[in-house]
């Protein structure tokens, strides 16, 4: 019984402890979110900014945007976040979620062949590199597509990642879309059975064993790729263009057809000068922000900050961390799901534009 | 006097906390362990789960087999053990029989024993810039990743683990022993062969035992030299995954089925750990006896 009674006595002192240090940021509203590590590193360099400047505390754990869904499902967040959108069956599990695009990134094809700059490559032939029927680079494949390119007679070593990843799934998205072998023997998923090549643990340890290894070929996350300056690859897009994958065409990407609530994936997209493997991250709430006894601060608080993202001040701070900012019309459509907000059925204010609770039922 | 006997209590009341939380702890790991993998084990049989060498992650195509896997656990783990013998016995016999008790043994096993602290990513790390091209270079594994790269790193991480306990029953020898094979005419090379070793060898056994459990369980330094690729390996320089470098491979991102699997190889190391220590054990046992 005294050992139960120590135990008790040690439990509540750690929880007045716990309760104490609470109490002290009581003025300050925190925010809570959960999410893919995609976009952690903007993440927190733009949480730290409107931290700064709105005495608001958001605190955002990189745990894989599984877990992000897994987080919000539970209720144990203000907002999830994600490189995948819900399916219609994970929606229908849930109460209504909305999805709002906070920026852009993309998948490049990176190389290590110092003497060849300009690589140009096309869906088929990277299926080809990757199930093994293209094994040299100076295959006549590679060769007709880069005129006037001398290419090695060397061994291609194709590269994929080790571990279960949301760039591996665009990747994989883009390649079912353009290769119909592709999308039957390997298919589309986070992670996936390959039949030739070598693994690596995740975006440096791939981009770091393409730039250590001779005749290297994988895929990186243009985070990435970008901010280690690797060569990468022209890819042939929907309209048949060649394009360098840079800011100006993955956002292009963005501008093809798109449903209003921005689920689906832009890879292959048809859009002019569009950069083929790009795609959007999310950030998920609930449509009504009631649940689990949220306070209206909280939810004003959760909408005023996703507000933010969406303006001029966070999406110019994308490029700095090698992310992509939204297209207009992206950032349009994103706004005008967040004004569909509510809190116990109301409409919540987004901005300026101030819609008073009359302007409802 | 009254007092003393409060503070008995106390003390061993707070041992015998102590001890219960840690069986405990242990219990909920194999609770968690066994609850987590149940999904694999009714899905799959658990016979047909550790016979098989499939592993596709494929929605629809599902199918995960740990065969693979416990291979290559072994594999890098023996070889480990193979390759760090003839390192870490000399040292044993250097600073357990030769200088026992000297200055130079006493600087040395604190040199080797220096290994254990250097934490696995930074042996990984020196695997995979400084090995690896070595490896490359000879011809030897997928551009030098593999389990035998794999197995050579282990091999140095687990020396201090071999040699410091041997050292120990090295020179745990009884004196008369010795002496009266010296008696007869042993050279120091004949009492090594014939005394030394036959009444400490159990216990150097043992402590390799234990050396090849640490082996088991490696991970960081493992994920980044063996090519993490999901097969049964065919030879000792091809491209595999351990258990333990699969699940730090696969695990973020894991759902379902999958993450069940990944469970269901924790568990199985767990086991494969467990009844590697229990063997050790009583190998010493049976030595101190």
């Amino acid at each position: 019984m005294k050992i139960v009674n120590s135990l008790l006595l040690a439990t509540v002192a750690i929880a007045m402890v716990a309760c104490g240090s609470g109490k002290k940021q009581q003025s300050t509203l925190s925010l809570a979110g959960a999410g893919g590590t995609f976009p952690l590193p903007y993440y927190t360099l733009a949480f730290k900014t409107y931290q700064d400047s709105n005495n608001v505390n958001v605190t955002y754990g990189g745990i894989g945007s599984g877990g992000g869904i897994r987080s919000l499902k539970d209720q144990v967040v203000d907002f999830g976040a994600s490189d995948a959108f819900l399916s219609d069956k994970e929606m229908a599990t849930m109460s209504p979620v909305i999805h709002i695009p906070t920026c852009m990134g993309a998948v490049v094809l990176a190389y290590n062949l110092p003497q060849v700059k300009n690589l140009k490559l096309t869906g088929d032939i990277i299926a080809d590199i990757y199930l093994g029927k293209i094994t040299k680079w100076n295959d006549p494949k590679i060769k007709a597509i880069n005129a006037g390119t001398v290419f090695p007679n060397k061994k291609i070593i194709p590269v994929y990642r080790s571990d279960g990843s949301g760039t591996t799934y665009i990747f994989s998205d883009f390649m079912s879309k353009v290769s119909p072998e592709w999308k039957n023997s390997i298919g589309t998923g986070k992670s996936l059975k390959w039949s030739v090549g070598m693994a690596s643990k995740g975006n440096p340890g791939v981009a770091g064993t393409i730039m250590q290894t001779d005749g290297a070929f994988g895929y990186v996350g243009s985070e990435y790729a970008f901010a280690q300056k690797i060569a990468y690859a022209q890819i042939k897009n929907a309209l048949g263009e060649f394009v360098v994958p840079n800011t100006e065409s993955i956002s292009k990407a963005a501008l093809g057809d798109m449903p209003a609530d921005t689920r689906c994936m832009i890879t292959n997209s048809s859009a002019p000068g569009a950069y083929p493997i790009s795609c959007f991250t999310w950030i998920l709430i609930y449509k009504e922000q009631y649940y689990k006894n949220r306070t209206m601060q909280q939810a004003q608080g959760t909408v005023n900050l996703i507000h933010w993202m969406l303006g001029p001040e966070a999406q110019g701070m994308t490029e700095k961390v090698n992310y992509v900012p939204l297209p207009a019309k992206v950032i349009a459509n994103a706004e005008a799901q967040l004004a569909e907000v509510t809190y116990k059925g109301r409409l919540l204010t987004v901005g300026s534009k101030a819609k008073s609770a009359a302007l409802t039922k | 006097m009254r007092i003393l006997s409060i503070k008995d209590i106390l003390f061993k009341r707070l041992l015998f906390v102590a001890a219960l939380l840690i069986l405990l702890i242990c219990a909920g790991i194999v609770y968690t362990l066994v609850s987590g993998s149940y999904g694999t084990f009714v899905r799959f049989g658990f016979f047909h789960f550790i016979t098989s060498t499939a592993w596709n992650p494929t929605i629809g195509h599902e199918n995960y087999g740990a065969l693979s896997f416990i291979v290559g656990t072994l594999l890098t783990a023996f070889v480990a053990l193979l390759l760090c013998l003839p390192f870490s016995l000399p040292v044993a016999l250097f600073t357990g029989e030769y200088f026992r008790g000297k200055k130079i043994a006493s600087i040395i096993s604190s040199v080797i024993n220096l290994l254990a602290g250097i934490p696995s990513i930074v042996y990984g790390l020196w695997g995979f810039y400084t090995l690896r091209p070595i490896m490359n270079h000879l011809g030897w594994g997928q551009q030098g990743f593999g389990l035998l790269t794999s197995a050579i790193v282990l091999a140095i991480m687990i020396i201090p683990y071999a040699s410091s306990l041997s050292s120990e029953f090295i020179s745990m020898v009884p004196k008369d022993l010795k002496e009266s094979a010296y008696s007869l005419g042993a050279t120091r090379l004949e009492v090594i062969k014939n005394v030394t070793f036959p009444v400490a060898g159990m216990g150097i056994f043992a402590s390799y035992v234990l050396a090849l459990g640490r082996a088991l369980g490696e991970t960081m330094a493992v994920t980044m030299l063996i090519g993490n690729t999901n097969n049964l390996p065919t030879s000792i320089t091809a491209t595999g995954n351990t258990m333990a470098s699969i699940i730090a491979n696969q695990f973020g991102e894991a759902d379902g089925l999958k993450l069940s699997s990944l469970i269901a190889l924790g568990l199985l190391l767990f086991l494969i750990t467990a009844i590697i220590n229990f063997i050790g054990k009583m190998i010493m046992k049976k030595f101190a006896a």
